[in-house]
């Protein structure tokens, strides 16, 4: 038997280290050829790293959270034949103080199975569990009278405690009620199965340690809030026009070409916008006390993505139609949700446009994506009664929330800029209208 | 002298404070250990330990004059035996001596820096330590009281010529001829029942209606008889008044009011142990107090941030083990760790003949609660490895609640029967029925064989009676 030692890779151009974010796999796992090991995290691209062998993990190298340099060993398979990459094995596993029982997380995952690899098996356990309904609590024999201590050896306290689970809130299958490790993993897998009649205190306290992208978030947020006096200005824009367009525009579309939404609108108004007011298209690098305004215009767009906020970039918005515009964001956006997304795609704006529309809310306050200078958000379209002068009528309104940085755009500048992303919205032709 | 800064304090070195210190040095947590007199505490100097040497001593001295009297059953004879008490405190000595090495060696492996001296609070960061070079100042983060318990001294019979306290009667350079023994609880009849083997004429005091009153009746009856048979004189409901104008007796006030008169060499008085919560600044940081103890929950936390109290300083039970369990705990919290207390029994053992062992409820305790109980005993004259110890005298008891079988207490007496309390403390730990003690095959031949027997009992089967 030899040992293959799995170094953390080059991800990328010029990055010099990763946090290790996620590990698919522990200690003893059996593991094939390609299964994902780890995903490691960089400024802002996910990696997941594959195992170039079959074998069974013997060591792991960091924990989640840990920052690692590229070229450091993080994973020991244990391999068929001779070792590939001669290193001494350390002396012990990772964690030495790890209790003898598993963690409950992973618990569910069975020891070993011969020749399966460690996903699929984790995976038929949780099949199987979850297709198993709670038999076992009705075997217990006495239920445990309300108030009663719950019965449970030392090491199934200690687990408990340990994982922040009263005790009092978990049924016991073992005999006379007691609650055995088995009850554990499952309360933690499927919550309190049996419910005890009216209102519970709660005494729990989960810890969930920020890594990966929401301790970026978190930081870039806290810098942002911290070094950038924002000022944030809302006006309402009439999108009647707009929208009249836009529908025209999807009813007519070539079937190739992705739909329209507000979104390529607005890039290509940003794009006029800042053509006038190159100060608002900017970098500030506030250490160096330099302003660096860029004729690009690449416009970040803020994403939810089920790991939490990420801002694809549509680079060159100055050199692209509308039509080019809404393939580009569809694209991005795809990519950002399925974790696809690169680094080049997810750096490298100097304005950006978030939008909560959908989800509706008068105004809202951005945070501006540092470095930038402006940030324009998006609120819900609706229909309002406006003043025409002689009646109200019914228009499509939509406001525009808009942060900027007030250190180096002032008032005057900001209220010019959204009027003139009005005037352009409620009046679209004027977009397209050069000069 | 430099100030010393610090994560951790540990105010004691007995078996709470040293076994807090030595977790919390494992755990990598900067610590500090002050003690007043050696390592080890009560338990260790003049306690537990040095009490079983003497106890032990009695017992093979004891055996070498039944012997010598031609009444061993085993038809072994020998000349008369003769004791040199000083040689036997010796013995004693050198293994508390092994044991506070033991404990210093352990501490300083943990890396944890030791202080002999006094300690006092200056407030509630900041200790001052005098020690033999000056006055030390220690300020640290976290500190945990461990000072232990002291024995209650009697107004009217203060320690002093020939009124001693369980710490001189270790000591003694000769065996009393008559001694007194004022308080009949576990310490007293321990060491009363020592001195009565090593020839002393003993009297025992209580004020109590019987002797050891913590426990119920049935576990103290074959105590009672070994007394008796040791000539022991035991006068309970009486009352000590003091020592007679000579010094040589002491006054009892009898059950029935009769004034008596005990002659005795030593008055040996032991009416229980208190906190020592003076001496060392409590007023200073003025902590809540529960009774006599100073107060905790159940982390050791006492009512001001940062300061943890364990051991016999905060109640009872004052036993070494529970302080232990206690200073562990501590450690791995401030390590970091969950933890708070969760322990279903501490065992007690009571060093009588024959000793006493108990773990969680007696029957009476499960009573009150208002728990419906199946219990029964199994005694130790049924069970052939007693037989060939020529020890036949007492059970092993247990009491299980009457629905499911869960065990909530087991209790024996025995001799011997101190080595069966870890059976025990485990069956309740683990949340054991009866039916799992049934199930477990016990190695045949022990008195452990007795524990089998009461579950099988008490499950209304028992094989051996």
């Amino acid at each position: 038997m030899g040992e293959h030692v799995i170094k953390l890779p080059d991800v990328g151009e010029g990055v010099a280290e990763a946090e290790l974010v996620e590990w698919h796999v522990k200690i003893g796992d059996l593991v094939r050829e390609d299964a994902v090991l780890a995903a490691v995290m960089t400024d802002k691209a996910t990696v997941e790293i594959p195992s170039p062998v079959d074998g069974e993990i013997l060591w792991l190298g960091a924990e989640i959270g840990d920052t690692v340099p590229v070229g450091s060993p993080i994973v020991r398979i244990k391999v068929a034949g001779d070792a590939l990459a001669a290193e001494p094995v350390p002396p012990a596993a990772s964690k030495p103080d790890a209790p003898a029982p598993q963690p409950i997380k992973t618990e569910l995952a069975p020891a070993k199975k011969e020749q399966e690899p460690a996903k699929a098996t984790a995976a038929q356990a949780s099949v199987s569990s979850a297709l198993t309904p709670t038999p076992r609590a009705t075997t217990a024999g006495l239920p445990r009278p309300e108030g009663e201590r719950p019965l449970a050896s030392p090491a199934v306290r200690l687990r408990a405690k340990e994982a922040g689970i009263d005790l009092r809130q978990v049924s016991g299958t073992g005999p006379a009620g007691r609650i055995t490790h088995e009850d554990l993993d499952a309360f933690a897998t499927r919550g309190a199965a049996v419910v005890v009649a009216g209102l519970q205190e709660k005494s729990g306290v989960e810890e969930i340690k920020v890594v990966g992208l929401r301790r970026r978030i978190a930081e870039k947020m806290a810098l942002a809030k911290s070094r950038i006096p924002h000022i944030t200005y809302v006006e309402e824009v009439d999108v009647t026009a707009l929208e009249e367009l836009r529908a025209k525009l999807n009813a007519t579309k070539k079937p190739d070409r992705a739909k329209l939404t507000i979104l390529p609108f607005l890039m290509r108004a940003l794009v006029k916008a800042v053509g006038e007011q190159p100060q608002l298209n900017a970098i500030y690098d506030d250490d160096a006390g330099v302003i660096q305004r860029h004729a690009g215009v690449h416009i970040g767009m803020a994403a939810q993505t089920p790991g939490g906020l990420v801002v694809p970039v549509v680079k060159h918005a100055e050199a692209r139609d509308l039509w080019d515009c809404a393939a580009e964001v569809n694209r991005l956006a795809d990519a950002a949700k399925a974790g696809t997304a690169t680094r080049e795609e997810l750096t490298g704006s100097t304005i950006t446009i978030t939008s909560l529309g959908a989800m509706g809310g008068v105004a809202t306050t951005p945070v501006i994506n540092y470095p930038e200078v402006a940030i324009v958000g998006v609120n819900k379209i609706m229909v309002r009664p406006m003043w025409d002068g002689t009646q109200f009528v019914p228009r499509k309104m939509m406001n525009l929330s808009s942060s900027f940085d007030h250190r180096v755009i002032d008032g005057w500048d900001a209220a010019v800029f959204v009027q003139r992303l009005k005037s352009l919205l409620e009046t679209p032709a004027m977009i397209f209208v050069e000069g | 002298m430099k100030e010393i800064s610090c994560k951790l304090l540990v105010i004691g070195a007995g078996p709470g404070g040293y076994i807090c210190a030595i977790r919390a040095g494992q755990l990598g947590i900067d610590t500090v250990i002050v003690e007043a007199v050696k390592a080890g505490g009560t338990c260790l100097n003049v306690g537990c330990i040095p009490s079983k040497a003497m106890i032990h001593a009695a017992d093979e001295y004891l055996m070498a004059s039944e012997m010598a009297a031609g009444k061993s059953s085993f038809g072994i004879t020998v000349s008369a035996p003769a004791i040199d008490l000083a040689k036997t405190v010796a013995w004693k000595d050198r293994i508390v001596g092994r044991l506070n090495t033991g404990v210093a060696g352990l501490l300083k492996k943990a890396h944890v820096k030791a202080v002999i001296g006094w300690a006092r609070f200056r407030d509630g960061k900041t200790v001052e330590v005098e020690t033999e070079t000056g006055l030390q100042v220690i300020r640290a983060e976290t500190i945990v009281i461990a000072t232990g318990s002291a024995p209650v001294e009697l107004p009217f019979l203060p320690f002093g010529g020939p009124v001693i306290s369980s710490t001189e009667a270790l000591s003694l350079k000769q065996v009393p001829q008559q001694l007194a023994v004022v308080g009949g609880g576990y310490i007293g009849l321990e060491l009363g029942t020592a001195f009565a083997k090593l020839g002393s004429k003993v009297t025992v005091v209580e004020a109590l209606p019987r002797i050891l009153p913590q426990y119920d009746a049935e576990l103290t009856r074959p105590v009672a008889k070994r007394l008796d048979a040791l000539g022991v004189k035991v006068l309970t409901g009486a009352k000590a008044k003091g020592l007679s104008s000579k010094g040589d007796a002491l006054l009892v006030e009898a059950a029935d009011g009769s004034e008596q008169k005990i002659l005795a060499d030593k008055v040996l008085v032991t009416v229980g142990r208190k906190p020592v919560t003076e001496g060392w600044g409590l007023e200073e940081i003025d902590l809540d107090r529960d009774g006599r103890f100073i107060r905790i929950d159940d982390q050791c936390r006492t009512s001001m941030r940062g300061i943890y109290a364990i051991g016999d300083v905060t109640g009872e039970p004052m036993l070494a083990h529970r302080a232990m369990a206690q200073g562990e705990m501590v450690a791995e919290i401030l390590a970091g760790h969950k933890r708070s207390w969760d322990k279903r029994s501490i065992p007690a053992v009571c060093f009588t003949d024959p000793e006493i062992v108990t773990a969680g409820l007696s029957p009476d305790e499960a009573k009150t609660l208002g728990i419906e109980i199946k219990s029964a005993q199994f005694p130790f004259s049924a069970n052939g490895r007693a037989m060939t110890l020529a020890s036949e005298d007492g059970f092993v008891r247990i009491v299980a609640r009457a629905d499911n079988h869960l065990v909530l207490g087991i209790q024996a007496v025995g001799a011997g029967g101190s080595e069966l309390s870890a059976a025990f403390s485990l069956a309740i730990e683990m949340g054991a029925r009866l039916e799992d003690i049934a199930g477990t095959v016990h190695a045949h031949p022990t008195q452990s064989e007795a524990f089998l027997e009461a579950a099988l009992r008490t499950l209304g089967h028992a094989l051996h009676i």
